[in-house]
């Protein structure tokens, strides 16, 4: 009972220190346009702004901007490589891993872009 | 249409749902129960018997220990068995 | 019939409503009868809740656009199959089938127990109804599957998202909702046991099938989806520790851990508590389960509603009370949760079940944890963190290796007390099949990977116990029957369900660790942009663009989807492989503001994966064509069309095809270089396999006793017992 009680202390510790050090922040694009560390990676979750997107070879380039903002005036930039999911276009709610890059474009983590279903309740996973 | 229909279940429901208001319990079936649940009850005194004899066999328990359990587990189960008949009779 | 459906509610609710008064009520000494009344009115909750479901179905079925739920998720050309599905393809239709199934399991348990735990089952019913209750309350008040279309019905319906019609994307609900709902039933047996202070086995003994039943419908639901998401999405994987992944993931581990610690209190008498504790998650899980899918609180695919709506706070409010209510009552009967032994000895079954529970709840605490850890974060910290999959995997795998090491050694020691030299005796083979085992992988070459070759050992491990469990259960029971070795094997396995059916379920369990293992630690995954003819390298094959496919697909006259995709050839050091077809189709849009010609290339897209599955790897492959170069023809296309707007609709609509195959057919003459994404990865088919050993094996460890079989065993032991107490009775 001791042995089970201590190793037990021991896991709940070990998760929440390593859970904090391993999570990253979760933003709007309006709040990562008003301050983003350099180096530090961020869970960005917002809507792509219409007519956005274009390619570049295997790069593609969007803004995503908040869900309920108005206007596109703090939208972030996000370049990003890797597999796009299929429901992915204008309008729709986006999930990615970004880190600040050079001037005021974002990278995106590669392959963890994630669209949500557009329709109100049925599908389950894209990624 | 529709309305019959709905008065229709209406009237169904609270007939099948206060019948035991009306009637009062059936008796044989707090018997019926009693006996279910002791027939359970020996099902998984068996269950047991078995298991241990499956468990000697395949090398689990020893000799020694079987024949504790084994014993042990049968006088359980004489004890439900003898419950059983004293509700029959 | 819109009106007869939200009729059956509003009486359906009323009869809950009455049954749980009637049930705390019959719990009284000389109140049987309300008791009584008030399992009829489980039954009465059943039949209308299921004439409610059947009217729906068939207003689906029949295309009845007056119903708004089928105007907004199915239409004319829906396929019959995806109709009827569409039925709980939305909140309100999701929650009436939850309620539905609800009380069908209500009524099966309750005339299981017809007449016995008297004092449990009021309380057990009580506990369904206010369940069923607050669901019904749901479709009443927040979210009505009867609401009509107002000014009439419209001549067509929004129709099923493209990337639901798949046949598993239809069953997957039904899994998970029949998941979530049966393990409502121990749930409430424990909340009246606990309040009539009956704690002996009992109640568990009458709802162990339903626990078992839910663990196997969560499980066939994770894998359905699992498997969805490899064959369908353009991703590749199976699992991303997604919120609403996890919130499925949840109960089932919980439901685990119980299946095997209850047989620790039948045996023994031994840890009552944690049974209960168990039981009581699974139930709250499940309901967290469902509220999470329609809540919005957490970011994640499948998140769908808008935050802070009715149904979250109601879910809120439910989870809270049945979160105290649990505790409280656990802690207040805590004295007769006492166990009736200790653990006698490390080297015990019982001692290992433990330790089982240990792991598996700490798998639960991970993910959970995981899960949740953005409101978490955000309520210690005031900013919102969330976690990626690397964490997650950096908790499960190694508790996961433990996990498949003891789902070994359990079943081959003895209760109480397993003397040393048996012990060693019996590990003997498993060791050496597990050594063998790592030593292969290691030459194969995944050194690199120490936690994949832990795992491989591990399940080889387990492996070779479970074949020496049949092997000697086989030799046994030759023994004593005379059977030859296959029939004797069979016999054995019809005779001991219980055990020979958990036994497939740890072998399935292997396989599907080992899968996972490979699959995620040696994948090669490559995402280049081809021109045709070009050949790309990945995993050691080469995958060569042969030449690019184009066409349409039409249903019932009209134009269903435009595919555009690619054939490719793979090889291996030269020698042919197979062959892979891969497209993408594009579904029309109804969106006016888009051209009419361009219309047919902006709405949804899927993707067709091209899929080559073998025993020792898969070659995967998608296709994402660029649309780019054909935007000019299509713009212009867009323009004729937006000026000829008098034109008869039959000539126009036989232009608009033939526009439509010019540009298709430009695509194929002038391909421009098409990004592909291409995962070479081992193992992915034992994941399948795997799972269908679970699945057997929970069928047969679930699967009744034939009647006659048992009654034949009765007379023999009776026999042997007569004689036995005549012997000692003298």
């Amino acid at each position: 009972m001791g042995v089970a009680l201590s190793t037990a202390v021991l896991l709940a510790a070990a998760l929440v220190y390593t859970s904090f050090s391993a999570s990253s922040e979760a933003v709007r694009p309006s709040q990562l346009v008003s301050h983003a560390d350099p180096g530090r990676s961020y869970h960005l979750t917002g809507k792509v702004v219409d007519g956005s997107i274009h390619k570049a070879g295997g790069t593609m380039f969007f803004k995503v901007r908040d869900r309920d903002a108005k206007s596109a005036a703090r939208a972030v930039e996000i370049r990003y490589t890797g597999s796009v999911p299929d429901p992915f276009k204008d309008g729709r709610e986006v999930i990615v891993d970004v880190r600040k890059g050079s001037g005021s474009t974002f990278v995106g983590a590669p392959d963890s872009l994630i669209t949500k279903c557009p329709s109100k309740f049925s599908a389950k996973k894209q990624a | 249409m529709e309305a019959l229909i709905i008065i229709l279940a209406l009237a169904v429901v609270v007939w099948v749902v206060s019948g035991p208001l009306r009637h009062g319990e059936d008796p044989e079936v707090a018997e019926a129960g009693r006996r279910a649940a002791l027939d359970a009850a020996k099902d998984a005194k068996y269950r047991e018997i078995r298991d241990a004899e499956l468990d000697w066999r395949t090398g689990k328990l020893s000799d020694e220990d079987y024949r504790e359990q084994d014993r042990r587990l049968r006088a359980e189960a004489v004890e439900i068995l003898r419950e059983l008949d004293r509700l029959s009779s | 019939m819109a009106v007869v459906g939200r009729a059956c509610l509003i009486i359906a609710f009323a009869v809950t409503l009455y049954g749980i008064g009637a049930a705390i009520h019959g719990a009284r000494p000389g109140n049987r009868r309300f008791a009584e009344s008030a399992r009829r009115a489980v039954y009465a909750t059943a039949g209308l809740i299921t004439f409610a479901f059947v009217i729906l179905e068939i207003a689906f079925l029949r295309s009845d656009f007056s119903f708004a739920t089928v105007a907004t998720h199915s239409s004319t050309t829906t396929p019959l199959f995806y109709k009827a599905a569409a039925a709980w393809s939305s909140q309100e239709g999701s929650l009436l089938l939850w309620a539905f199934l609800l009380s069908v399991w209500s009524s099966v348990v309750l005339t299981i127990t017809r007449g016995r735990l008297r004092d449990v089952t009021p309380y057990a019913t009580a506990v369904l109804l206010g369940f069923a209750a607050f669901f019904i309350g749901l479709l009443l008040f927040s979210a009505s599957p009867f609401d009509t279309v107002a000014g009439g019905a419209p001549a067509e319906g929004t129709g099923l998202n493209p990337l639901l019609r798949h046949p598993s994307m239809m069953t997957h609900p039904i899994a998970l909702y029949s998941g979530y709902t049966l393990a409502a039933v121990p749930f409430a047996f424990a909340i009246g046991a606990l309040i009539a202070r009956r704690i002996d086995a009992e109640w568990i003994a009458a709802t162990r099938r339903f626990a078992l039943a839910s663990w196997l419908a969560l499980g066939i639901g994770l894998l359905l989806g699992a498997r969805w998401s490899y064959v369908e999405l353009g991703w590749g994987g199976y699992w991303a520790w997604d919120p609403v992944e996890n919130a499925a993931l949840l109960p089932w581990l919980t439901a685990t851990a119980l299946i095997h610690s209850v047989q620790i209190q039948e045996k023994r008498g031994m840890l009552k508590i944690w049974n209960v504790s168990l039981t009581l998650a699974t139930g709250t899980l499940a309901i967290v389960g469902t509220f999470l899918v329609r809540s919005g609180i957490l970011d994640s695919i499948h998140a769908f509603v808008e935050q802070g709506n009715t149904i979250a706070w109601a879910f809120t409010g439910l989870i809270a009370i049945i979160c105290a209510g649990s505790i409280g009552l656990v802690v207040s009967r805590r004295a007769l949760l006492a166990s009736e032994h200790r653990i006698e000895s490390l080297l015990s079954r019982e001692a290992v079940f433990l330790m089982n529970n240990l792991v598996l709840v700490a798998i639960t605490f991970v993910v959970f944890w995981g899960t949740f850890f953005p409101l978490i974060s955000e309520a210690l910290t005031g900013t919102k963190h969330a976690l990626g999959p690397p964490w997650f995997g950096k908790y499960i795998v190694p508790l996961s290796i433990i996990l498949a090491v003891l789902s070994g050694i359990g079943p081959l020691l003895s209760w109480r007390r397993a003397t040393a030299v048996n012990t060693r005796r019996n590990f003997v083979i498993p060791v050496g099949i597990a050594v063998a085992a790592v030593a292969v992988s290691l030459a194969l070459g995944s050194g690199h990977r120490p936690a994949a070759v832990l795992m491989f050992g591990a399940c080889a491990f387990l492996l070779g116990c479970v074949g020496q469990e049949f092997w000697r259960g086989a030799g046994a029971r030759k023994a004593m029957s005379g059977e030859s070795l296959p029939v004797a094997l069979v016999s054995m396995v019809r005779r001991n369900r219980r055990r020979y059916g958990g036994y497939l379920v740890h072998a399935g369990v292997a396989l599907l660790f080992v899968g996972i293992a490979a699959s995620s630690a040696f994948q090669h995954v490559t995402t280049p942009t081809l021109q045709v003819g070009q050949t790309t390298n990945v995993g050691g094959y080469a995958i060569h663009y042969d030449r690019p496919t184009a066409g349409i697909s039409t249903h019932d006259g009209r134009l269903e989807k435009i595919n555009l995709g690619s054939d490719l050839t793979v090889r291996k050091n030269g020698k042919f492989v197979t062959r892979l077809h891969t497209e993408r189709g594009y579904y029309p849009t109804d969106d006016a503001s888009l051209g009419v010609v361009g219309r047919y290339f902006e709405g949804e897209q899927t993707s067709e994966v091209g899929l080559k599955a073998g025993a020792a790897r898969d070659i995967w492959s998608v296709i994402s064509p660029d649309t780019d170069p054909l935007k000019n023809v299509i713009a212009q296309g867009d323009k004729v069309f937006g000026n000829a707007k008098n034109l008869p609709p039959q000539m126009g609509a036989a232009l608009l095809g033939q526009a439509i195959t010019g540009i298709v057919d430009r695509y194929k003459r002038n391909p421009p270089p098409a990004q592909f994404r291409f995962i070479v990865s081992p193992l992915v088919t034992w994941i399948w396999l795997g799972a269908l050993v679970i699945l057997f094996g929970g069928v047969i460890s679930i699967w009744p006793p034939p009647g006659g079989a048992t009654r034949r065993v009765r007379a023999a032991y009776m026999a042997r017992v007569g004689r036995e107490s005549a012997a000692t009775t003298q």
